[in-house]
């Protein structure tokens, strides 16, 4: 799921389930580092409902966050590219973090 | 040149440092280089300067060289490798402190992203911030 927050035209935000088996283990950890590396704009995650977001390009951090099997993943980003790096990383996650695409 | 940070990985052990590179080659790829030494020349435990000098010049990037280190003398050893290397070499390499096998995830992680060595060993250094 994705969709633009018309607050300023630029903060784009998406949902997604994480279907991995054990959760955000450390090498689903290093794949979505990865890929948010790639991007230039500010991208922040966390579980759904959470009090704080966490940076998604600081793999220290996603690893801490032990986001467990099932849970509902919130994506924020901001800048240039952002639309796109909400869409990759709604994608690595929706499909289980296959080899590849980070 | 979009050269990335390589890193060195010395332990005690072969072993650990040989596992621990492996680690890094499966979760964060190819694309940074990995290098390791661990154990003495007679096979027994510990860490040897010459072996550590050539870890790092297996590792070498014109970005730098992040050592990730255990004990002690891993420690000291990599210390005076980075003192026996050539002059212009010297600057551009660092001895994290930070957890060996994390570490060397962590810093491999930012090193693929293409980030600069300062930015490497701070991450890596995170985990031992608090």
């Amino acid at each position: 799921m994705l969709e633009t927050s018309n607050a300023n035209g630029q903060i784009f935000t998406g949902d997604v389930q994480l279907v991995h088996a054990v959760g955000m283990h450390a090498r689903p950890a290093v794949k979505l580092t990865k890929l948010a590396k790639k991007f230039q704009a500010q991208i922040s995650v966390r579980v759904a409902g959470a009090a704080e977001w966490i940076n998604a390009k600081s793999v220290a951090k996603i690893m801490a966050m032990r986001a467990a099997h099932g849970s509902m993943i919130e994506i924020m980003a901001s800048g240039s590219d952002a639309k796109a790096a909400v869409a990759a990383l709604v994608e690595l996650i929706a499909a289980d973090f296959p080899d590849g695409i980070s | 040149m979009n050269d990335t940070v390589g890193i060195v990985i010395v332990s005690h052990s072969k072993d650990i440092a040989k596992g621990t590179a492996d680690m890094v080659r499966q979760m964060v790829g190819s694309e940074v280089k990995v290098a390791f030494c661990g154990g003495n020349p007679d096979g027994g435990l510990g860490t040897s300067v010459p072996l550590i000098v050539d870890a790092i010049n297996d590792a070498w990037s014109s970005r730098g060289v992040a050592i990730l280190v255990d004990l002690g003398g891993a420690e000291t050893n990599s210390e005076m490798a980075v003192e026996m290397l050539d002059p212009e070499r010297r600057d551009l390499v660092v001895v994290c402190n930070a957890p060996i096998v994390e570490g060397a995830v962590m810093a491999a992680t930012e090193a693929a992203g293409g980030s600069s060595l300062a930015q490497v060993r701070a991450v890596a250094e995170e985990l031992s911030a608090d």
